[in-house]
């Protein structure tokens, strides 16, 4: 077995060391990033908008170029996240969390420096994974039921508190249950009945998780500016946000090093689930990070923590590589820009799956080696652009308000090119202000909605599948496994503060 | 200095990068222009077709140039609403479309149904297929009908999509013909294809409703069985997977994709549509996308076209009553 995986990583080194691939890595990743900086536009619209493009091309070509382009364009996602809190796609969200107030602090070039290191590392350690373990993967990706995917989703809803921010955890369950009642919209997957649509056509598809990401984060943020109209929320002094300010200390380094690396792991396991996505890995990975993060530095998640910076970066890279699991070993589309991927390799005439190593192995391990040169290009050719990237913040405040506007906008109308989604971004932005006025934190919502949908499905089909008994939260060791895990994250914190007070008691005692 | 220098040639590149261009041809051409309009995103299967189609018409040199445009929203009710309001200035485009449209009218979803649209042809099909995984207990459809008659509950049936769509219909209708109660049916709704079929290889279900291309692939590396196909005849890409009717159930099914012009498009232009579409059969450039594809011909021109989705109109509105989602 490791033989034929030395002589496939060589066929993937000579088919993608030729000129046109190299090129092709670096025409995909820098397109991908280009258009991944927009607000709005992700992985997803970057791909299709290229698949006219690779018609014309040879299959390892074409393949290299999709994958540039849409690992680019997770890179360049976190960008508009950190400088205008508007994430360019729904796996950038998280990355908002702490890279936004740290750019607002004086260090976007730092924020956006952190974020490329993390995005890379994210990248890196998951294109190893994915070429030493893929096919073994591709037995994670089918062994979750229903049933698990229910218990994952509770697990991650653990990760709440993490998110709760000024307002506190009550004020963070009532938005995370909101977020839960958001997600109800449009037609029931179950019975095929439409809920709370008023009897509108628009809402039968239910809300775009990107267009509630962007009234609540970038549209009330940027009105908020408008309303503070105090020194702390005026653009940053252009000479605080020169090319010194991105150079991360060799102490951060280090304290960012061990995040990194748990995030890039979860992100890449939940990246090869099917049923589950890069955005609840990068969710999932702040989450945890936050809940792993000594009591000091939990304090800071929310308000510019570093960690809280890497987790979610490191973690929706390794997941978009993560998708790839399924796509190749069976053929399989994980997430919407997947599905476009699997499209065009079926156009070329490719078939994905576990014999595609066999038939096709330039393809497979052609685009396995353009990922690792891909992920060295996109750190080298963002690095030195991330000064004029930042520089972006010093423009002043009346026009940089209208921008917002118009970017954040902009981009959600250019997904679905329909009018209706803006007038319900001006009605979530201003339900959104009037609760962020009252100290109720957005996270939480995005966290229920997008985590609401996928439960509900889950939970429903557990039921039908078990007739209707609760049996399954318990009857497969997997699913046991993770609710054990939730059950000891949830009380994990008691028992700390119990121990803790323990041995407080016993030295007042002494 | 240095660094300048970089940042203006990184500059450069992403100004060469974004002008890419797309490649266009000028030969003379039997319709000048075409407008696709695409009910769906990018990467769905209307766009699949609708963008296949165009790319064949324009290699060949039959179509002069394409535009496609993607107007998602209200399950395709949106774009159906858009040309049929803005007819007048559409008559040169053509809608892509499928099943759904008579579904999603029968149930109410839009006002609108195919007779408020000029059907112009019927393009191709893509048969529905029930799928096992390779280990199943499961080699005919028969064994799975038998046990469905013993105890409904024990054989439940998954599908990419929300109960009382296509994957749902099409193994009720199967139950119903071979004289079983499609209302016992178990149908377990998964929010996509892919996602149903990864809920097969987990065992999750154990038998899988889906469209005949999708399962193809995976069935020929092995990994799933199909055990019948809805088409009259057995298929040239899967010659051993027998047809429902094989074991004696009267069902047929297709699930056809096709295109429509805004109504009151003058028939002569609708002709000329229809005999584009009808040469474009024959080119190289289409067999090879259509193989590629895994996708069937299916030329049902004008009346032809209108006839065929009355009928299934009539079939699956009536599995639809009987099932509860229509009166």
């Amino acid at each position: 077995m490791w033989d034929g995986m030395i002589n496939g990583m060589l066929t993937g080194i000579s088919t993608t060391m030729i000129p046109t691939n190299i090129g092709m890595v670096l025409i995909g990743c820098f397109r991908g990033s280009l258009i991944g900086m927009l607000p709005g536009l992700g992985p997803i619209t970057a791909v299709a908008l290229m698949i006219p493009v690779t018609y014309g091309l040879e299959p390892t070509t074409g393949m290299v170029l999709l994958s540039g382009v849409d690992y680019g364009a997770i890179f360049g996602g976190s960008t508009s996240s950190i400088l205008i809190n508007a994430p360019g796609e729904a796996a950038t969200v998280a990355t908002a969390l702490d890279g936004y107030p740290l750019a607002r602090q004086g260090y976007p070039g730092k924020a956006l420096a952190i974020a490329a290191y993390a995005s890379f590392s994210g990248g890196t350690i998951s294109v190893i994974m994915l070429m030493f373990f893929a096919p073994m993967l591709a037995n994670v990706a089918t062994s979750f039921q229903s049933a698990d995917y229910f218990a994952l989703m509770i697990l991650g809803l653990t990760a709440v508190s993490a998110f709760a921010g000024r307002g506190g955890v009550l004020k963070a369950l009532l938005m995370v249950v909101l977020g839960l009642m958001l997600a109800t919209v449009g037609t029931d997957q179950t019975s095929g009945v439409q809920r709370f649509t008023f009897g509108s056509l628009e809402l039968l598809d239910g809300i775009e998780f990107l267009l509630l990401a962007m009234a609540t984060f970038a549209l009330t943020e940027a009105l908020s500016i408008v309303l503070k109209r105090d020194e702390s929320s005026d653009s940053l002094k252009p000479k605080m946000i020169g090319f010194k300010s991105l150079k991360v200390t060799k102490k951060e380094f280090k304290k960012i090093a061990p995040t990194i690396g748990r995030s890039s792991l979860l992100g890449f396991f939940v990246g090869v689930l099917p049923g589950a996505g890069a955005t609840l890995g990068s969710f999932m990975a702040y989450g945890m990070e936050r809940n792993l993060a000594s009591p000091e530095d939990r304090e800071k998640f929310g308000k510019g923590s570093l960690l809280g910076l890497a987790a979610p970066e490191a973690g929706n890279n390794a997941a978009s590589s993560g998708s790839f699991v399924p796509l190749l070993c069976l053929g399989i589309p994980g997430s919407g820009t997947t599905a476009v991927m699997l499209g065009a390799l079926i156009a070329y005439g490719i078939e994905p799956g576990p014999r595609m190593f066999i038939e096709s192995p330039e393809v497979f391990w052609g685009v396995i080696m353009s990922m690792y040169l891909g992920n060295v290009f996109l750190l080298i050719l963002n690095l030195p652009l991330i000064p004029y990237f930042a520089r972006l913040l010093a423009i002043p405040r009346n026009l940089m308000v209208p921008m917002i506007l118009f970017f954040s906008l902009m981009g959600v109308y250019l997904i679905t090119f329909n009018d209706f989604d803006i007038l319900m971004m001006v009605f979530f932005c201003l339900a959104a202000m009037a609760l962020r006025l009252m100290n109720y934190p957005m996270a939480p919502l995005l966290l229920g909605f997008i985590l609401g949908g996928l439960m509900e499905d889950n939970l429903r089909r557990a039921l039908m599948i078990y007739d209707e008994s609760i049996s399954f939260m318990w009857e497969r060791p997997l699913t046991l496994g993770i609710n054990l895990a939730t059950l000891f994250i949830l009380f994990f914190p008691i028992l700390r503060s119990f121990i803790a007070s323990k041995r407080r008691n016993s030295v007042r005692f002494d | 200095m240095k660094r300048k220098w970089f940042g203006r040639m990184l500059v450069l590149l992403a100004v060469l990068c974004m002008a890419l261009p797309v490649n266009m041809s000028f030969a003379a051409a039997e319709v000048e222009e075409l407008h696709f309009l695409i009910p769906g995103g990018a990467g769905g299967g209307w766009d699949g077709t609708a963008r296949g189609v165009g790319k064949a018409l324009l290699d060949s040199g039959l179509l002069g140039q394409a535009s496609f445009e993607n107007m998602s929203g209200g399950g395709g009710g949106k774009a159906l609403n858009h040309l049929i309001s803005t007819a007048k200035r559409q008559q040169g485009t053509m809608l892509v479309n499928s099943t759904p449209i008579i579904i999603r009218s029968l149930t109410g979803v839009f006002p609108q149904s195919f007779r408020d649209l000029t059907p112009i042809s019927s393009v191709i099909a893509d048969y529905a297929a029930l799928v096992v995984a390779k280990d199943s207990k499961y080699q005919t459809l028969d064994q799975i009908l038998a046990d469905f008659k013993k105890d409904p509950r024990s054989v439940k049936i998954a599908g990419g999509s929300v109960r009382g769509s296509m994957d749902h219909l099409v193994p009720a209708m199967i139950i119903k013909g071979a004289g079983g109660d499609p209302l016992k049916l178990v149908y377990i709704p998964y929010d996509a294809g892919g996602k149903a079929m990864a809920g097969l290889l987990s065992g999750d279900t154990q038998v899988l409703s889906t469209g005949f291309g999708e399962a193809l692939g995976l069935a020929n590396q092995d990994m799933v069985r199909i055990l019948a196909v809805t088409s009259d005849e057995r298929l040239s890409q899967a010659p051993d997977v027998p047809t429902v009717k094989e074991s004696g159930i009267d069902v047929t099914f297709a699930n056809w994709r096709g295109f429509f012009g805004a109504p009151g498009l003058p028939e002569a232009k609708a002709q000329a549509y229809r005999a584009l579409l009808k040469k474009m059969y024959d080119t190289p450039e289409w067999v090879d996308i259509r193989n590629k594809r895994g996708w069937q011909d299916l030329y049902k021109p004008g009346a032809e076209f209108t006839a065929f989705l009355e009928d299934q109109e009539k079939a699956i509105g009536g599995m639809m009553r009987e099932l509860g989602f229509i009166q």
